[in-house]
């Protein structure tokens, strides 16, 4: 590990694009006015999130007071990742949300969705064996895995397989075995009600009675008290047991570290492939899963250890942006959100036509990152999206770019100058030299320009635009 | 069915998703069943507007475009068309018809596959093209590429900029940036999609120049849409399969009226894509196949009807042997599933014989085992 000495600008950025959705310029004026290290702790320690409130939000819209729909439900959490003051709160739940990927299709309800989330808020970097037991008593993944039919007699293996292969130890670390005891383990871990609610969920009919919240419920007489034998300890497990095993695999250390690395370091090949693939870096791997064991599995220690590694900072732009990354962080920029308003529905649908929706997961795997983020419809999308968000000169925070262009060199700026200036504030300083060269072309092209007395709509103040939506169309915007 | 003739081109299908649930009992109406009469107090259709097509099953009164093509001989409707152990949720139901896999959730959707299939390497980025945002499950698989166009005539990058000389200069600086080469195997990735959508734009953008017809569409939703897949189809870019959507059919109330107009839009919107098909000569070589993810409740709650299951779908074109197929469910309250028609016929059955005897392309794989046919291709 290395401290920060001299103030490295672009560092700072990298953190903020990891531990956030990017910086706006004041945010970045602001962290680099800290070490390196003060910030990583005001990232992972924000807990006032200060965003868009509720209250504000509810009266625009009549849909998010039930928040029935999933569109509404989406529309609320992109608010919280634009508004947020807390940006690592929702960089968490997202992580959170792409692991333990639960979904609207089965539970048919958005609002036990976005309970699910604000649980990874609350409890996603803290203790790993927390974090579980609320995923293991939450309505939603209950429903989502099944496990309200999980009877003491007759199990159901949907939550306990996929709670060892998928969210903790990963394939080839416990056998079929192990699956069926804990699948025991969890018997009687079910909703209040489940039966019915199971039922409407299954139907989806919301006549006449609307949407019913549901509870954690457990049904000591379904339970199966018998002896179970789960990775080698014997006893009367209950879930909780099962739970406290897991944690202190070190298999599970190393599962996690490498969701980790694969969602806040660097690009990792599909999940699917990792049981016979060694991990990008196996050495990050081994520090990362040492931190799990020394920091008592807690996942906050972990983050903190990895975003102060140089492993992490080596690591800039070797991540393809996910599309809720994408279209939050060109909002972030474009500061498009002071208020409530209802164009906030439709653009919630933007993910979803880059090819993920939030709260719907196309399956309890969740959505294949990386390089499978990338094709040429969801393209497409992505710079459509982009370009004409930023390149948006009424936009707050498009405003505020062009003042500080407009505040440089009093307002006369070389092409060479504004380019590299728009190329640092949009956070793409890895573009290639042709790139830039091809951006520096443009502006001279039609001559040098001058902000200097720049009136909204100018000449002048339009080729920022266009510039700032070519930054936004790049390959190097595409990448984290 | 080559006994039937062909246009010479390649056999394609168009996808026409009825999203939401469509109410199949008020699509087929077994209009001499008393039974019918009895559940639907509210959203019943008096025997005497239907379309009769035999003795006991009729049309509903805003589907006399697609009688128009049952009376040809170019229209298999299927009832009873469903899977075991029916889901009532939207999206789940639709994911199961996406993926044809009811028992567990999985990613990638059955055209997707075929796509794979059609076109192993990926050599043409439009074998399957998408009219509407977004990428449905159905045509999603990993490394397949499809198209989606929300609007043929703004289709590709840059939409937004309204002047078109700005817009081409920015165009040109994109064919630019994504250009070049020597860069890191991601990046690389990324310019060649880059590059992979201006020349998808491209191609796709001389369609509409190309197209003329004598059809006037009808103007809604899915008729536009129909439209786009047609100028597509005629400019022989090698697409096979088109897919698009129609909605929302989730009339739990007032669905008389809503119901008649969406039914009412689809039918014409068919009727005249048929019509431009026919005088471009690929009726024979086109099929149409129409779905949704589930049909609804038998009785009606007073203004609609809720989430049920057992549907109909049909399958419309010059080469389609052309009748009813699939047992039309019962309605005693005996036969009933929880107050819904059981499914009569798997439609992985149907997508076999899509796959099996008009693209050509092994079908158990792809649709998840073995499944009956119900012959409405082959005369």
């Amino acid at each position: 590990m290395t401290t920060t000495t001299a103030k490295d600008t672009s560092q700072f950025a990298h953190l903020l694009r990891r531990a956030g959705f990017g910086a706006t310029p004041e945010e970045l004026e602001h962290y680099t006015s800290l070490s390196y290290e003060e910030a990583v702790d005001e990232l992972l320690r924000a807990e006032n999130p200060q965003n868009l409130p509720d209250d504000l939000i509810k009266r625009y819209h009549v849909d998010m007071h039930e928040l029935r729909f999933a569109n509404s439900a989406a529309a609320y959490w992109l608010y919280r990742m634009v508004t947020t003051k807390a940006p690592m709160q929702e960089k968490i739940a997202l992580f959170w949300h792409g692991i333990f990927a639960t979904g609207y299709a089965k539970t048919n309800q958005a609002r036990v969705l976005l309970n699910q989330i604000d649980m990874f808020r609350n409890y996603g970097l803290g203790r790993f064996d927390d974090l579980l037991l609320e995923l293991a008593k939450d309505p939603s993944m209950i429903i989502w895995l099944d496990n309200q039919d999980n009877h003491n007699g007759a199990i159901n293996e949907n939550w306990g397989r996929e709670l060892l292969e998928l969210f903790t130890l990963g394939i080839g670390n416990y056998s079929e075995d192990d699956v069926k005891e804990a699948s025991r383990a969890f018997t009687g871990w079910t909703l209040g009600n489940a039966e019915y609610m199971a039922m409407r969920a299954s139907k989806d009919s919301i006549w006449p009675y609307g949407r019913i919240s549901w509870h954690f419920d457990f049904r000591n007489n379904d339970h199966d008290h018998g002896e179970k034998t789960f990775l080698g300890e014997s006893g009367d497990l209950n879930g909780d047991d099962i739970i406290r095993i897991i944690c202190q695999q070190p298999a599970t250390a190393r599962y996690i570290s490498r969701h980790l690395y694969d969602y806040f370091v660097a690009d990792e090949e599909p999940v699917p492939q990792w049981p016979y693939s060694p991990p990008r870096d196996p050495e990050a791997i081994d520090i990362l899963a040492q931190a799990y064991m020394d920091g008592d599995h807690n996942i906050g220690h972990m983050i903190n250890v990895l975003f102060n590694s140089d492993f992490f900072k080596k690591a800039q732009f070797t991540r393809i942006k996910g599309p809720a990354e994408l279209v939050a962080g060109t909002m972030r920029l474009s500061g498009g959100i002071t208020k409530p308003l209802l164009e906030i529905v439709p653009d919630s649908s933007l993910p979803s036509y880059m090819g993920q929706t939030l709260l719907n997961p196309p399956s309890v795997e969740g959505w294949h990152e990386g390089t499978e983020w990338i094709n040429s419809g969801s393209l497409i999308e992505r710079v459509n999206f982009a370009a004409k968000e930023i390149s948006d000169i009424s936009k707050p925070g498009v405003r505020a770019i062009i003042d500080i262009l407009a505040s440089t060199d009093g307002g006369q700026l070389t092409p060479e100058v504004i380019v590299d200036m728009c190329l640092e504030i949009m956070g793409t300083g890895n573009v290639d030299r042709e790139t830039r060269d091809s951006l520096v072309g443009m502006m001279a092209e039609k001559g040098s320009i001058s902000l200097a007395g720049h009136q909204q709509g100018d000449d002048s103040e339009e080729r920022v635009g266009e510039l700032l939506g070519l930054i936004a169309s790049t390959t190097e915007y595409q990448i984290n | 069915m080559s006994s039937n003739g062909s246009n010479g081109h390649d056999k394609s299908m168009v996808f026409i998703q009825l999203t939401g649930g469509n109410d199949a009992l008020n699509t087929v109406i077994p209009y001499t069943d008393g039974q019918y009469f009895d559940n639907r107090p509210t959203v019943g259709f008096d025997r005497e507007k239907v379309l009769p097509l035999d003795d006991k099953l009729s049309l509903n009164p805003a589907m006399a475009p697609i009688k128009r093509l049952y009376d040809q001989g170019k229209v298999a409707i299927i009832n009873g068309i469903g899977y075991p152990t029916p889901n009532r949720s939207h999206f789940r139901s639709m994911d199961i018809w996406h993926t044809a896999e009811p028992t567990k959730v999985v990613n990638e959707g059955w055209l997707g596959k075929t796509v794979r299939e059609l076109d192993p390497r990926g050599e043409n980025v439009l074998t399957a093209v998408n009219f509407g945002r977004g990428l449905p499950r159905a045509l999603s698989a990993n490394g397949v590429p499809v198209a989606s166009v929300g609007d043929l005539a703004t289709y590709g990058l840059y939409p937004d900029i309204k002047d078109d000389q700005i817009r081409q200069q920015t165009l040109a600086m994109f064919s630019q940036m994504y250009g070049g080469s020597g860069r890191d195997a991601v990046k690389e990735f990324i310019h060649q999609t880059g590059q992979g959508v201006l020349k998808g734009a491209d191609i796709l953008g001389t369609a509409p120049q190309k197209y003329s017809s004598s059809v006037e569409y009808a103007d809604n939703p899915l008729a536009k849409s129909l439209k786009d897949a047609a100028q597509v189809m005629f400019a022989d870019i090698g697409t096979r399969i088109y897919y698009t959507g129609q909605g929302s059919y989730d009339h739990h109330s007032g669905e008389v009226p809503l119901h008649t107009g969406l039914i009412g839009d689809m039918s014409t919107a068919v009727s005249d894509f048929m019509d431009d098909l026919e005088e471009h000569g690929y009726d024979k070589d086109t099929v149409i196949v129409i779905f949704s993810e589930f049909g609804r409740r038998i009785k009606d709650n007073g203004s609609g009807t809720d989430h049920g299951s057992g549907g109909v779908a049909f399958v419309i074109g010059g080469s389609v042997n052309g009748g009813l197929y699939g047992d039309q469910p019962s309605l005693k309250s005996d036969d009933q599933l929880e107050g819904d028609m059981h499914f009569s016929n798997d439609f992985r059955g149907t997508y076999t014989e899509l796959l099996e005897d008009w693209m050509g392309v092994d079908a158990p794989s792809i649709v998840n085992g073995n499944f009956e046919k119900l012959n409405f291709t082959g005369k």
